[in-house]
């Protein structure tokens, strides 16, 4: 490892426009002519539009035009769509209802767009927006998915009967059953996942701008994945030829999956530019973001555990229903099921389970993935299960765990996964021995002496990162491949271009990619660029989510450096007259192994551009590319312990100890994979003790600013403790596995472990907030 | 519209707005000073912190005419030419930030928070002191362990110049 190569603790290239205000985000972006748009959105979770009345918004100072849905359909814009099918288990398709950019004539959620105003100012599209008259007949609304099944409960698309999209399974019914029927012991449990709102700082924008001359468009976008936008928009959405849309996100403020889908809002900025002749930029204000972002999780679940009389897990039965708001959002229905079911055996050898899911419309936001994105629930309700298991059998949580351990690989899960590698003793051991597990009862006392509840729960999870192959995910439903491309060009002067279908939104990829190439040719990392994010630089990209660029993403580089070097060494054996077997590349030159002979990296690069003396039949120039296709699913896995006191006075929950230890493979830079699982720690935290979302009986959302909704803030959150084993995965060249989701993933279950230590009690909701903790607390003493 | 007339950065600059125009927005919109940040709506996230005559403030609670007549330091003002802010550097150094949207915020809290605390910071009072600046990405770990670490650096800079 060099001082810039793989496996070093690089600091980040990008901070210094981060940390200097120089950052460019869509909301910094101005375009000579450039105007502004507001949303008009309804105000009902559930109405009859009867009538828009525009006049008096078109009067307004500044207007310049304002758009219905109707004007919209008449141009031939698409519906928005779901990309993934699934097929309910009698065999038929998913009903997915239409889903208009703009309503015309029923709006289902608060927030949902129904008219656009462009005008010359945003306080002046804002205004006019508020004159906007529109008539609604209201009519019942439903925000509780299991309740959104009742008979009597409101029809909400007219192709899904009864708000069932659909009723799905996967794993082994009878075996199951029969696991339970002769099991020694079944632990039964109703597991919620509280629905989350992703709350990345950078709320969505989008600047749509249609040159006439050019019959061009382009747009940019807060957005993970621009290639994907642009493949949807034009492919579906019929906004405009693929190459006639350029797509481009720049500096993006954090997405956590919300940033993946493509939104109504970059639809009509896109469609409006071209109808008003000018630039149209719109920007989310945060309740907006609240309203409207896709959110997380919304499972109401049962689970039943079954073991046999040592202990072992014979059978798991799942029954789950998802809420996924009113509309299908672009993945929402894979989230649920294949990033959800298939990990239903977590770190356990169990030999029969099943798994039943339906998922359902509500008058609520669009549900889609948000980090960890069904692997947090397959985690929580697993670890919940486990650690109340442990409690009805009287035996330790670790060991009852440590017993049903996989301990062989590859381990083929009854419920489609192929584990290829993994340690998970190891981490478990890791964990306790960082979290002194032994001294607990001693701090507990402790304590105790003060007043105060002390709990320590644990949670051992695996995830699946990096979906692929994907022809696998191609039969499983996704309408898209899930590979990755990489182009590297070595410049005539030696410097380095990677371009990448990736997409940075924080994961610090300008750092690592470039650390990967520094590893392999010794250029230093601040010559080389990594550019991402433009669908007129880099051809095509999946980009970012799933914890899949350094698995996928950089993999592809890799490959792409494969074939750079290849021909690099025979430039270099054919200038320095030796075979090209004998060439390796050391401290930025390449070198006659065993000889004193060289040639600087610079000097074959221009060679190669040149062309002056190249090996016989050789092309000029040195560019390579690759499109990289997984042949399985990476595995992390890892062991969370958390350690919380409670004031019982207050109900106040303090996490005193968090230890995560995680397995990632290897790994480029530790100290972004350190801060990637400190941010989804954070998040997962948050899960457990202050974040939940709040629709009220009629729909309308109650927590919609930060006022409402708690984010957790420094002074929620301690300091974490942090360490990873690397178990290397065989599934990529560079054996990594994924580390951006982890933390999300593994420590509620951690947290609502320790809490229901230390009040004593099997259960308790999330968010575990003051009064919540408080109530439980009093309920153990009457 | 009102005449506004300021100094950003050491440089007087002026404009007109209209009156219900936010400090955050003149900022950014007027003089094209992008790095100072809106995360929401209601004052909470601290993604426009700025220094007003030497305080800390977040530039979305203030209306620009309020701003006339003060002296503004934006996150673009921060470092002394091509040489970062000691909070800067020491965010850059400790990976105090991923995507970076609420940095510039937390950057210009964080040296307001130190110059409040002479007698030096500990990490209970930085995490208090954090209440207003919400970051998604870093859990604050390594937030925390920026500005301890500037805070450090500030103070023995700051007796440097007393001994010389």
């Amino acid at each position: 490892m060099g001082i810039e190569g793989v496996g070093a603790r690089v600091a980040r290239k990008e901070d210094k426009r981060f940390i200097t205000g120089a950052g460019r985000y869509v909301d910094d972006m101005v375009v000579p002519g450039m105007k502004h748009a507001a949303f008009v959105r309804s105000p009902h979770a559930h109405a009859e539009i009867k009538k828009i009345d525009v006049k008096k918004a078109q009067a307004m100072p500044g207007v310049i035009g304002v758009l219905t849905g109707k004007e919209l359909k008449a141009d031939g814009i698409g519906n928005i769509i779901c990309g993934w099918m699934i097929h309910s288990k009698d065999g038929s398709p998913m009903k997915m209802g239409a889903w208009s950019p703009l309503a015309f004539d029923r709006v289902r959620y608060v927030g949902d767009a129904v008219v656009v105003v462009i005008a010359e100012t945003k306080g002046q599209a804002r205004d006019a927006a508020e004159a906007v008259d529109i008539s609604y007949e209201e009519l019942k609304a439903v925000v509780d998915a299991p309740k959104a099944l009742e008979r009597s409960a409101p029809q909400i698309h007219p192709e899904a009967d009864g708000n069932l999209i659909f009723d799905w399974e996967l794993g082994d019914s009878a075996a199951t059953n029969a696991a339970i029927k002769a099991a020694a012991h079944i632990t039964r449990m109703k597991i919620v996942n509280n629905r989350l709102v992703p709350n990345a700082m950078e709320p969505r924008a989008a600047l749509g701008h249609y040159d006439k001359a050019e019959d061009h468009y382009t747009c940019w976008t807060t957005s993970q994945n621009p290639h994907l936008a642009r493949l949807v928009m034009s492919a579906f959405y019929n906004v405009a030829p693929e190459n006639k849309l350029r797509v481009i996100a720049p500096d993006v403020g954090g997405g956590f999956g919300s940033k993946i889908y493509i939104y109504p809002e970059e639809i009509v900025c896109l469609w409006a530019s071209k109808k008003t002749g000018v630039p149209v930029k719109w920007v989310a204000d945060r309740t907006e973001s609240f309203l409207t972002d896709a959110h997380g999780r919304d499972h109401v679940s049962t689970v039943e555990m079954a073991f046999d009389k040592d202990n072992r897990i014979t059978g798991l039965k799942v029954d789950t229903i998802a809420n996924l708001g009113a509309y299908m959002s672009l993945f929402s229905s894979c989230v649920p099921t294949y990033l959800y079911a298939t990990l239903l055996s977590g770190q356990y050898d169990i030999p029969a389970i099943h798994a039943n899911v339906r998922a359902v419309y509500t008058n609520t936001a669009p549900v889609d993935a948000y980090r960890g994105a069904g692997r947090p629930e397959a985690t929580y309700l697993l670890e919940r299960t486990m650690e109340t298991a442990a409690r009805e059998l009287g035996v330790s949580p670790a060991e009852l765990r440590r017993k049903n351990f996989i301990t062989s690989f590859p381990h083929q899960t009854p419920v489609i996964m192929n584990y290829d590698a993994g340690d998970y003793a190891a981490s478990l051991d890791a964990a306790m021995a960082a979290a002194d597990y032994a001294g607990f009862a001693q701090r507990k006392a402790d304590a105790a002496s003060r007043g105060k509840l002390r709990g320590i729960g644990m949670s051992c999870y695996i995830e699946a990162c990096g979906l692929a192959p994907s022809a696998a995910v191609g039969s499983l439903g996704a309408g898209v491949g899930l590979w990755e491309s990489a182009e590297v060009r070595v410049n005539a002067a030696g410097t380095i271009e990677v371009l990448t279908g990736s997409h940075s939104h924080g994961q610090g990829h300008e750092t690592t990619f470039a650390q990967l190439v520094n590893q392999r040719f010794g250029v230093p990392i601040d010559s080389v660029s990594i550019v991402h994010g433009d669908t007129d630089k880099v051809q095509m990209g999946m980009g970012t989510y799933g914890s899949r660029s350094g698995a996928v993403g950089m993999s592809a580089v890799a490959k792409a450096l494969d074939k750079v070097e290849a021909k690099a060494k025979k430039i270099a054996a054919h200038l320095l007259e030796a075979d090209e077997g004998d060439i390796v590349i050391e401290n930025g030159a390449l070198k006659v192994a065993g000889t004193d002979k060289q040639v600087p990296w610079f000097q074959m690069a221009l060679a190669a551009y040149t062309a002056h003396n190249l090996p016989g039949g050789m092309e000029p120039g040195l560019k390579e590319t690759s499109f990289y296709d997984p042949s399985n699913f990476t595995f992390p896995a890892g062991c969370y312990v958390c350690e919380v006191e409670i004031d019982p006075e207050t109900g106040v929950t303090e996490v005193v100890q968090f230890v995560a230890a995680d397995d990632f493979g290897n790994i480029i830079n530790p100290m972004i994979v350190e801060g990637q699982v400190h941010g989804g720690v954070a998040q997962g935290i948050g899960q457990a003790l202050l974040e939940g979302t709040r629709y009220d009986a009629s729909g309308q959302l109650l927590t919609a600013s930060y006022m409402d909704y708690a984010m957790p803030r420094a002074d929620d959150l301690p300091s974490f403790k942090v360490s990873t084993s690397n178990t290397p995965c065989p599934g990529n060249p560079l054996g990594i596995k994924g580390c951006g989701e982890a933390g999300a993933i593994g420590s509620p279950p951690a947290v609502i472990n320790a809490i229901t230590d230390a009040i004593g009690i099997t259960d308790i909701a999330m968010p575990a907030s003051p009064s919540t903790v408080w109530a439980a607390i009093r309920a153990t003493k009457h | 519209m009102s005449e506004i007339s300021l100094t950003v950065n050491g440089k007087r600059v002026s404009g007109a707005a209209e009156d219900r125009t936010l400090l955050v927005h003149f900022l950014r919109e007027n003089l094209g000073l992008t790095g100072t940040h809106v995360g929401c709506d209601t004052s909470q996230c601290g993604a426009c912190v700025i220094h007003v005559d030497g305080k800390a403030v977040k530039s979305c609670t203030m209306l620009a005419v309020q701003a006339s007549g003060s002296s503004v330091v934006t996150i673009e003002g921060l470092a002394d030419g091509a040489d970062l802010h000691p909070m800067q550097a020491a965010f850059k150094e400790h990976h105090g930030l991923q995507c970076g949207f609420c940095t510039p915020g937390m950057i210009m809290a964080a040296t307001d928070m130190v110059n409040r605390h002479p007698e030096g910071l500990d990490e209970a009072t930085v995490r208090a002191e954090l209440e207003g600046n919400i970051c998604r990405c870093t859990g604050y770990h390594n937030i925390v362990k920026a500005i301890l670490a500037a805070s450090e650096t500030m103070s023995s800079k700051g007796k440097d110049k007393q001994a010389a």
